[in-house]
């Protein structure tokens, strides 16, 4: 509980602050409309800044919570109470209809196809009739407790900063945890986090329903604390207003999300209140100034306010404790129904009219070092993709352990236990190391997010992060754990990734050029390494340009040029391959 | 219905259709270069059409007034970015593009005020006004963030729509207002009436997908504006300058913007706040047409017009509705025909 003393005293001091003698009122009320703010843009930072999912429709789903209790307690006469689930529920309903359609999208068409729903849903709101159209629904009736009618402002703020904290907290409590480390590993693209066997549409929907469910309760709270509801704020504009929240604030942090709803709630309030002093009441000069604030602002700190606020701090984020004598169990091994680990029979690959890999056939035996090696261009990325399921051979027949696996999802591939590193580093690096190579045993863990959610999943995480901490040592890394992985040199980025790729208790690790960028004694190490895991029974198929590296490494070399496999055969074989030298240095003239 | 009717609704619908296919243009152009998905297009359009009217009825907008001042700090701008290296040739260019260019517009403008001008000279000025802004608003509120990711250039150029959005209500008041017409010539085909207006708004969309068309094909400019949107860096190294290629963009949307406003605006009433709408029906028709293909564009823009004003007649409660929902199905196929193959690096 220790990294939660910042969050008690803030509850603390958000539970005091209406006792303080001489508060102005007025001030409560701002609180409150920050508190139902912040509800949304906190939804906004895990579905934005976490999971890379730009949402122009939050307001909508405000809209939702606030007009389902709304109508079920003023025609149903239902208590406020009993419409709260129903209030979320309508919103997560809502958001599996919509987010089916939208989390497919790709890029920005994502954000746009939110501002399309979202003024089409506002449109909607104004016009059905038993919404009460553009006039809206009113007497609602007010929160109770017993006989206390949560009517003023600094009532009903009691549970407005009850949500906002619970909130926070389940979303900190969510972040941290195995289905967080996949919803952070969405931003960085689906390859890396398909090949560790996380379903990044799945994944997306989950943020996507949990950001709805938020923007629900707000809505619902809101119905409640205004006591009637009308489309205005449901709007496509103050949908705009949310994610402009969660931007300022600092879009990948909870309490950026809370501190992103002062700023913009305190900011209109004065500009609200002293601009038409000033100027004397002409038109809306607040928009105009609030947008030259927000431009001014993001000018200022594109990354938000609250990044920029901790690191101004002298705040050291505490490390993760790690218990080692945690043994995570091995995974479960699908049994080799034949003898060789990997076999690819003329394989091919077509991209238009270019053929990447044309026919190429090898094998990997059990504890072997294969090299695949060639030219720039000769097909060895293709041939891994192929191998990962990245992509999909367009003729040949490749299988694992006696499995084929011609259609195959990289996630299913991963299950077999093949694990693989990038060429370019995939690396989540706003995380630490530890997190990221905790990634790589997502598919060992079984928490689901409801349970991260509780915090009812420390078991399997601290088993998670041990195992991740041991891969860590194991190459060689264990300074480096809590440092950010954004921070570490390339090699040792890439050195990393091996130990994610491990983390997946593989039967065959590809690695993609894992020497590149490594400094000689590094070589040394990793190439000791690579023995050590072969030697436990691991094989081992790279791509390598270092042929030092290579020669002295591998069991077994493999040349490709222009896509095809010229040459096979132990590395003193190959040294002298005259194919091979030609492939390299050219014929001679 | 019958026939009569549903010609009707089509003319309606093509007309409006040809203004959101330019806005359309104008998106995609602005985001192909800058990656801004430029939400103040519609004030562009708002300008355009009431600095327009405005001129008409023989009063000086504000919008004048509003180039200048953004010229100013644009050119302040300028001289602090470059305060290290300050050479007297920078600093005069600066000054010409940012201070002279917009005050001599005003001037030309407070001069052909009070008296009766010929409509063109009131769409020159228009245009230039407008444009010099598109030109200042990129400098100002874009340029130093350019290197950002998507999301935060969309945040600031919501700020910039609310922004320009306040001002526009500052010049032009809360009252609607309506411009004379390029021409009034008219002619039937029966059951069909033509005006000379919605001629002209055929006529010019039509030889503005053609000079966009021939200018990014063909034209060292346009290649340099597609090389900047296709990698940045890239074409930094190769010499372009991309603060210039976004400046150029902006001007274009700007203008582009000011002539759609220009067009419509003797046809329908435009309000400070018209353009927001209006502008995300260019919205839909560029995201129909993947903010990539003008052709693809212009004939989805053409689509929402005819779907706009079909729904209009049938089900007009549900107008807005119907047209932002035509966007979902056409995203989800677009999305199912390119997998997400995007790695995104921001």
């Amino acid at each position: 509980m220790r990294q939660r003393w910042p969050v008690m005293l803030f509850a603390l001091v958000m539970a005091a602050i209406p006792f303080v003698p001489g508060m102005p009122p007025f001030w409560i009320v701002l609180l409150d409309n920050i508190g139902l703010s912040a509800l949304v843009a906190m939804g906004l930072v895990l579905l934005t800044g976490v999971g890379g999912l730009t949402s122009f429709g939050q307001a909508a789903f405000c809209g939702f919570g606030a007009y389902t209790t709304a109508v079920l307690t003023t025609a149903y006469g239902l208590s406020p109470w009993l419409t709260l689930p129903l209030s979320l529920v309508v919103s997560g309903l809502f958001a599996v209809a919509l987010g089916l359609v939208t989390v497919r999208l790709s890029g920005h068409y994502l954000p746009l196809g939110t501002l399309a729903w979202g003024l089409g849903l506002f449109y909607l709101f104004s016009k059905l009739e038993f919404l009460g159209r553009n006039d809206g629904i009113s007497r609602i009736p007010p929160l109770q407790i017993g006989s206390l009618k949560m009517i003023d402002p600094d009532t009903i703020y009691f549970a407005i900063w009850t949500a906002v904290v619970l909130c926070a907290v389940l979303t900190m409590n969510l972040l941290d945890s195995r289905t967080g480390r996949a919803i952070r590993a969405l931003r960085r693209g689906h390859v890396a986090a398909e090949a560790f066997g996380i379903h990044p549409p799945r994944a997306k929907l989950l943020v996507f329903i949990y950001a709805a469910v938020l923007a629900g309760l707000s809505g619902w709270l809101y119905a409640h604390f205004e006591r009637a509801v009308n489309p205005t704020p449901f709007g496509v504009q103050p949908g705009i207003e949310y994610l402009f929240v969660a931007v300022i604030g600092g879009a990948g942090y909870v309490w950026g999300g809370v501190l992103g709803a002062a700023i913009v709630v305190i900011l209109k309030e004065v500009l609200q209140g002293y601009l038409p002093l000033l100027f004397h009441g002409e038109g809306q000069l607040e928009t105009i100034v609030f947008g030259m604030m927000l431009v001014l602002l993001l000018q200022l700190a594109p990354g938000g306010v609250w990044p920029w606020l901790i690191r101004r701090l002298p705040l050291k984020p505490d490390h993760k404790r790690i218990d080692p004598s945690l043994v995570l169990p091995p995974r479960e091994r699908p049994v080799a129904a034949s003898g060789a680990l990997l076999r690819i029979e003329h394989a091919r690959k077509q991209f238009g009219g270019v053929v990447a890999v044309n026919d190429v056939s090898f094998g990997v035996d059990a504890r072997e070092i294969v090299a695949l090696i060639g030219p720039n261009g000769a097909g060895k990325s293709t041939t891994f993709n192929l191998i990962t399921g990245v992509l999909s051979a367009s003729d040949g027949a490749i299988s694992v352990l006696g499995r084929t696996l011609s259609g195959a999802s990289p996630q299913d591939i991963t299950k077999l236990g093949v694990s693989r590193t990038f060429q370019h580093v995939k690396l989540v690096t706003e995380m630490t190391v530890l997190e990221n190579v905790a990634i790589g045993a997502h598919l060992r863990g079984r928490s689901s997010a409801l349970a991260s959610l509780l915090r009812l999943d420390r078991g399997d995480e601290a088993k998670l992060l041990a195992e991740a901490a041991r891969q860590i040592d194991r190459v060689g890394l264990a300074a480096q754990a809590h440092m950010l992985a954004g921070s570490l040199s390339l090699g040792q980025q890439r050195i990393v990734e091996i130990a994610r790729a491990l983390c997946a208790d593989p039967v065959l690790l590809l690695l993609d050029e894992p020497a590149a960028g490594l400094r000689h004694l590094e070589k040394q190490r990793l190439a000791a390494l690579l023995r050590e895991l072969r030697d436990g029974g691991m094989s081992v198929l790279l791509v390598e340009h270092d042929m030092g590296f290579v020669m002295n490494l591998a069991d077994r070399v493999i040349v490709l040029d222009f896509g095809t496999k010229i040459a096979e055969g132990t590395p003193e074989a190959i040294k002298t391959n005259p194919d091979v030298i030609r492939a390299y240095l050219g014929s001679v003239a | 219905m019958n026939t009569t009717i549903g010609l009707f609704l089509l003319q309606d619908g093509i007309t409006n259709g040809a203004i959101y296919a330019l806005l359309g243009l104008a998106l995609v152009l602005v985001f192909a270069v800058t990656r801004v998905i430029l939400i103040p297009q519609g004030e562009f359009v708002t300008y355009g059409a009431l600095t327009y009217a405005t001129l008409a009825s023989g009063q000086v907008p504000g919008t004048a007034r509003l180039a200048v001042a953004m010229g100013v700090v644009a050119f302040g701008l300028d001289l602090f970015m470059r305060r290290r290296s300050l050479r007297p040739a920078l600093v005069g260019w600066s000054l010409a593009l940012n201070v002279l260019l917009p005050v001599a517009i005003l001037a030309l403008t407070l001069s052909f005020a009070d008296k009766q001008t010929p409509i063109a000279i009131d769409i020159v000025l228009s245009l230039l006004i407008v444009g010099t802004i598109g030109l200042y608003l990129y400098r100002i509120a874009f340029a130093p963030i350019a290197h950002t990711s998507v999301l935060v250039l969309l945040i600031a150029a919501v700020g910039c729509h609310l922004a320009l959005q306040g001002i526009g209500l500052v010049f032009f008041g809360a009252e609607g207002q309506r411009g004379p017409p390029l021409s009034n010539a008219a002619f039937t085909i029966d059951p069909l009436r033509f005006t000379g207006q919605s001629l002209a708004v055929y006529a010019v969309t039509l030889a503005l997908i053609a000079g966009l068309w021939l200018l990014f094909s063909f034209t060292l400019y346009g290649k340099a504006l597609r090389a900047t949107a296709v990698n940045r860096l890239g074409a930094r190294l190769v010499g372009i300058r991309t603060a210039l290629s976004g400046q150029i963009a902006f001007l274009l949307a700007a203008v582009i913007g000011a002539i759609s406003g220009i067009l419509i605006v003797p046809i329908t009433t435009l309000y400070y706040d018209t353009g927001f709408l209006i502008g995300l029906k260019g919205f839909v028709a560029a995201i129909i047409g993947g903010l990539v293909s003008y052709p693809l564009t212009a004939i989805a823009a053409l689509l929402v017009g005819c779907v706009e004003s079909f729904s209009s007649f049938y089900a007009s409660n549900f107008k807005e509705v119907i047209v932002f929902a035509l966007i979902i199905p056409v995203l989800l196929l677009r999305s199912l025909a390119t997998p997400a193959a995007d790695e995104e690096k921001d």
